[in-house]
């Protein structure tokens, strides 16, 4: 049975950025700090934006890089300049009312030069900045999905849109896209105000109440992309995470059927789980195909296919899932996830039903 | 011990004119209070643009049957708030204090009309945006022509008790620029709230 | 009744600090001892110190506040503080920095030098510069009292709602913060308008526009536009605190909109960040060529720079807003303008280096901080630099990468300033010198520890750490660089805590100092250390910018004279000078000591708390307190000249 064999169908990988990705952004680091720089670099680092996997990051992360290099060579040459410049001209006396004042040159072709110098530097940032920004606008091709995301204090509500009702479908902070299709986002807010980010696709979009914005990304090969809510919302800013997988094609189609379809009706063994499970969540929480059709909390008709859970808080495990359930405060202190105390046999029944839900 | 009398000439003493600190002061006050109500206006204009499914104004257009009236009698209490300061300025003691009393009564009565006009709105400050800006920028003004009335009353009894002459009557200056300054403001309100929604 | 002379020739006469005319002086013009004189005072002297010191104590608190929270980030999944307090903390941390420390300490410096280095004897309104202090000391003890009781700002130092929305934060913790921060505006806003009026009338004779120091060109152009900003913010937060409290719809609900919070904060609080830094700027460029022993290099382009900035500074708010959602046309114009601020304070950074490699240097403590400041204003300018870019900022923004940038450009640019310029002026203010060694000490563990925690910060930031979250996972390469940060900042403060002791330890046993300890070219230091209340025996006239170097430097049309000038002892009297040249044209008589501005900061504060706790007879008490006080100072008095005299206008027929 699916249940036993793994946790969601990401349960095995690591949420970590692909193999090439990787390497390619321990050789810039090893460029920059050398090999020691480089090995360290290497560990997770799963929400930097240092290189990018999408179409849009493709065109931020040279620029990025460029004003970096610049910036660090500022650094070191005014940083140098009075350093040289202090210990060149120094004049070794306690107390400067030794040296008498004097005017020796103008000195106003420093100013002269370095403000041309910068002007330059800055110019051509400028301009880069300003092409970037009207290249990563729009997609080259038209979209080919369309998602309509609603950050909720402190969780992703996220609606596959399809062209009639019976191709729409809820799912909760994990996200999944075709490889190589520039996805649209509508983004909302059910209360205040959130952003959206997944560094190594897109730059944040804010969630902002009364308004719908837009942003899209586009995923130029498969991997795991981890993503943040980024403007401050509240007690747990902190543990609202959510995740992207970028799949190809035909694993995103068969993951959309998956999802499009009402939760799997359980056997005898579950029924006690169903029950319980509708009595103490369904206030809240929505399983297609069964009675539980709350809207406060996300919608967990496929929560055994998610690698993550809590906002991207937790792995899906059984030990973390039963932790989660059994004492939400513990987890996210002042979430809107009450504690339910519970506890033995009915704690077990509604995980098990939960690990059901592929 | 070697003193000498300054020979290139006299220098004048105290509070005179525009050389009184407190004029520049007074410029200040009028510098940030004037960006105060530009603020005002800038969200009324940005909440009229965003929509956010309320009208701008709701229902029916603001009328001029009080306010008009209303912005004449501010503009009635400054010219004589002027004339009283040109009285003073050529030593006219009953000139400047019956131009500050008809500016003060006159003042009065525009807070009094607009109190009338605030009853007749069927809409609250909580109603709906237009609502909280409507009284929020009318009633700051209120507040500044308040504190104008009892500037305006302060300078009334100090020019009875003869504090001023030709020379020296800097409070004076500074309370009418003040008085002005509360004038045109009214002026930039009445334009906002009154006139503006026939162009939308 | 007699009012004032009309007009007299003014004595001019030789100076002398033990003349008879000196005692008299100084009878004019002290403070009485005691309780009396400490509420009463409107010595700008004692003013500026009790500025600088009160905004020290709020360093010292907000510093506290953060290292609370580096122990708390030093290593993941942490449990030291619940999120509450973590919220409570950051929020606090950031509103006294930004706030309550950094804009008054320059406040202090301003205050204090102004009628020093301006060759005068008082600003032009003593009596609204005792207010200005008086309120800014409710303000912070209404804040305080927040956090004390628990209820402090949770929202962050900007405060966006719906969050900050009665719906989401339906304690009284946003209406603290709101009405402290009106309050606080208006001590702001009477003290902007003192140092601009200061500048424009009360200066000394021969005080041309082109002879001023850059710290008065950098106050005063942040105080012109400190008149035109603080009431975007004073008004914001007036609107929430209506919403918040009558049901409004400003910024939520029935076509309120959370954006226009938005709008307002940042048109005040991106002009805010330059008003933090331009003075202290100011500092380092008055500052640093004394080190240097050499003329400021590139006065007017820094000057131009200064005002260039700040104009300027008003046109980039929405650099802080890229994410919102506006269209790339609007987000282009912000960032490109952003870019084109960087060019002015480029002008400063090179004027800076130019000064030392074509100066003497002398290795002070003093001269340390300035010279590190250069490099930490890089930092800080670069990092801003990349944040200018819109495409990649919306990767940087909301990261450690903006946190980093913020503390390269507050600590490296005010606060390295504030202690250099502590180390500086400290020997005229208290008639001691820090010491030399301490001193070296303390500037040695501060660079460390400053860039040990906010250096690797950046990579932290590079790395995607999100602000303002109380704890972090394992796994995201955080941990090790956040360590750092934390070690890293305890060592700031032990160097901070370093140079406390020297402060201490000078002011009760430091070396004796003269009138100019350093050599120094400006007119603070042709009095005594310290100086009388009178600062001055006699008006200085100046003719040139640097008045104590003339003839080193053999510039200046004729000479600048300290020894001989206006007397003006009919009572506190000071010059007032014309708008570009500084000629004379009036002498202004200036209003003594007096309780009316301490009373006048109570009756307000008493109507905040009013307001806050909603009691309608306090705020009418407070109502007519403030009425009553403002009639008080208002009142037009003989003494000052500002009564006509009934007897001259009766012969001259004018009688009014």
């Amino acid at each position: 049975m699916r249940a036993r064999r793994s946790i969601g169908r990401g349960g095995r990988r690591r949420v970590r950025r692909g193999g090439p990705a990787a390497a390619l952004r321990a050789a810039a680091v090893a460029l920059a700090l050398g090999l020691p720089g480089a090995a360290w670099a290497a560990t997770t680092t799963p929400l930097d934006y240092l290189s990018g996997a999408g179409e849009k990051t493709n065109a931020i992360t040279p620029l990025l890089w460029f004003l970096i290099w610049v910036s660090i060579a500022v650094v070191v040459i005014i940083g140098g300049l009075v350093l040289v410049g202090a210990l060149l001209r120094r004049a070794r006396r306690s107390s400067p009312a030794e040296v008498p004042p004097e005017r020796t040159r103008s000195g106003l072709s420093w100013i002269t030069i370095g403000v041309g110098l910068s002007t330059i530097a800055l110019l051509v940032a400028t301009v880069w900045t300003v092409s970037t920004s009207a290249a990563i606008n729009e997609p080259d091709e038209p979209y080919g999905l369309t998602l309509a995301i609603t950050g909720h204090q402190w969780w992703w509500e996220v609606e596959y849109r399809g062209d009639t009702p019976s191709e729409t479908f809820e799912t909760a902070n994990e996200i999944h896209i075709p490889v190589g299709v520039p996805v649209r986002i509508e983004l909302r807010t059910a209360d205040v105000i959130h952003s959206f980010w997944v560094p190594a696709l897109t730059g944040k979009t804010d969630l902002i109440p009364n308004i719908t914005n837009v942003t899209w990304i586009e995923a130029d090969h498969a991997g795991v992309y981890r993503g943040q809510c980024t403007e401050y919302c509240g007690r747990q800013h902190a543990h609202m995470g959510l995740v992207v997988y970028a799949d190809e094609p035909q694993a995103f189609e068969a993951w959309r059927q998956d999802q499009l379809a009402p939760a799997a009706t359980p056997d005898a063994e579950l029924q006690v789980g169903l029950a319980a499970f509708t009595i103490r969540c369904g206030a809240c929480h929505t399983v297609r195909g069964t009675a539980a059709g709350g809207q406060l909390g996300p919608d967990l008709s496929h929560l055994a296919s998610r690698s993550t859970i809590a906002a991207a808080t937790l792995p899906n495990t059984i030990g973390h899932l039963s932790g989660w359930i059994a004492d939400p405060q513990g987890v996210k202190p002042g979430n809107l996830m009450p504690r339910l105390d519970l506890m033995g046999t009915e704690l077990d029944a509604i995980r098990t039903y939960l690990l059901s839900l592929t | 011990m070697s003193e000498q009398v300054l020979s290139e000439g006299r220098l004048p003493v105290g509070s005179v004119g525009k050389r009184a600190s407190g004029w520049w002061g007074m410029l200040c006050l009028i510098a940030t209070e004037a960006a105060l109500f530009g603020y005002l206006l800038f969200s009324y204009y940005y909440l009229a643009l965003q929509g956010g499914g309320v009208s701008f104004p709701p229902a029916e257009l603001p009328k001029f049957a009080l306010s008009g009236p209303n912005t004449a009698i501010l503009i009635a209490s400054s010219v004589a708030v002027w004339w009283g300061e040109r009285g003073v300025k050529s030593g006219n003691r009953a000139r400047l204090v019956i131009g500050l009393l008809i500016g003060l009564v006159l003042g009065a009565v525009f807070i009094g009309i607009q109190f009338l006009e605030w009853s007749n709105k069927n809409f609250t400050l909580s109603s709906t945006a237009y609502g909280s800006l409507y009284f929020t920028i009318t009633g700051f003004h209120m507040a500044h022509v308040a504190a104008g009335l009892v500037g305006l009353a302060l300078m009334a009894i100090w020019g009875g008790l003869g504090y001023f002459d030709d020379v020296r009557h800097a409070p004076i200056s500074i309370g009418a620029v003040y008085w002005h300054f509360v004038d045109v403001v009214w002026l930039t309100v009445f334009f906002t709230l009154y006139v503006t929604p026939y162009f939308w | 009744m007699s009012a004032v002379e009309y007009e007299r020739a003014p004595v001019i006469a030789d100076g002398g600090f033990e003349t008879p005319a000196a005692e008299r002086l100084e009878k004019i013009w002290e403070t009485a001892p005691g309780i009396r004189g400490w509420l009463s005072t409107v010595d700008h002297k004692k003013i500026g110190i009790r500025y600088i010191v009160t905004a020290f104590v709020f360093l010292v608190i907000g510093g506290i506040e953060a290292l609370v929270m580096r122990v708390q980030l030093a290593s993941p999944n942490n449990t030291l503080l619940t999120p509450e307090a973590y919220n409570e903390l950051f929020s606090t941390h950031g509103m006294t920095m930004i706030f309550l420390y950094a804009s008054p300490i320059l406040s202090g410096f301003s205050n204090y030098l102004f009628p020093l280095v301006l060759g005068s004897r008082d600003m032009a309104f003593p009596r609204v510069n005792a207010l200005s202090y008086w309120i800014y000391l409710a303000a912070g003890i209404f804040l305080y009292s927040s956090f004390a009781l628990g209820h402090g700002p949770n929202d962050g130092w900007f405060n966006y709602p719906p969050y900050a929305s009665r719906e989401y934060n339906p304690g009284p913790n946003i209406d603290y913060y709101s009405l402290g921060m009106i309050l606080l505006g208006i001590s702001t806003t009477v003290g902007a308008a003192n140092f601009v009026v200061t500048l424009i009338r009360a200066r000394c004779p021969g005080m041309s526009i082109n002879r001023l120091p850059i710290l008065v060109w950098g106050t005063v152009t942040v105080s012109v536009a400190n008149l035109i900003a603080v009431p975007c913010v004073s008004l914001a937060f007036f609107l929430l605190w209506l919403d918040r409290n009558y049901g409004t719809h400003f910024f939520t609900e029935s076509g309120g909109q959370p954006l226009l919070w938005q709008h307002l904060f940042w048109i005040f609080a991106h002009p805010w960040v330059y008003v933090i830094v331009l003075p202290a700027m100011g500092m380092v460029s008055d500052g640093l060529p004394v080190f240097c022993r050499r003329p400021l290099v590139g006065y007017t382009p820094v000057v131009l720079g200064t005002i260039t900035t700040m104009v300027l500074g008003f046109g980039v708010w929405m650099h802080h807003m890229f994410a919102v959602g506006v269209p790339f046309v609007s987000t282009s114009f912000f960032s490109a303008a952003s870019f084109v601020i960087t060019i002015p304070s480029a002008v400063a950074v090179f004027a800076w280096v130019a000064t030392i490699w074509t100066g003497r240097p002398v290795f002070t403590s003093a001269f340390l901080y300035f010279a590190s400041f250069i490099a930490m204003f890089v930092i800080g300018g670069v990092s801003g630099v990349m944040t200018a870019s819109v495409a990649a900022d919306l990767q940087l923004t909301d990261t450690y990468f903006v946190v980093a940038h913020l503390h390269y450009v507050l600590i490296g640019i005010n606060v390295f300033a504030v202690l250099g310029a502590l180390h500086f002026w400290f020997p005229k203010m208290t008639g001691r010198l820090m010491d030399e060694r301490l001193g070296r000490w303390a500037f040695w563990i501060i660079f460390i520890g400053f860039n040990l925690a906010f250096l690797p910060m950046h990579l932290t930031g590079l790395f995607g750490m999100p602000r303002r979250i109380y704890t972090y996972p394992e796994g995201f390469g955080w941990g090790a660089l956040n360590m750092v940060t934390s070690v890293g900042s305890f060592l700031f403060a032990i160097g901070v805590l370093l140079y406390l002791v020297n402060v201490f330890r000078s002011l009760r046993s430091g070396a004796r100092a003269g009138s100019d300890p350093w050599g120094a070219p400006t007119l603070e230091w042709a009095t005594t250390s310290p100086p009388p209340p009178y600062n001055f025996p006699v008006i200085p006239k100046v003719a040139s910018r640097h008045p104590l170097w003339e003839k080193q430097l053999g510039e200046g049309i004729g000479e600048s004279s300290v020894r001989r000038g206006l007397l003006l002892d009919h009572g506190r009297e000071i010059p007032g000078t014309s708008g570009l040249d500084g000629d004379p044209d009036v002498i202004l008589k200036m209003p003594g000591d007096t309780y009316v501005p301490f009373l006048l900061a109570v009756a307000l504060a008493a109507g905040f708390v009013g307001l806050l706790l909603q009691l309608w007879w306090l705020i009418g008490l407070s109502v007519i307190g403030c009425t009553a006080a403002v009639i008080a100072w208002l009142w037009p008095r003989a003494a000052l000249g500002q009564r006509a005299d009934r007897d001259r206008a009766r012969a001259r027929g004018t009688v009014a």
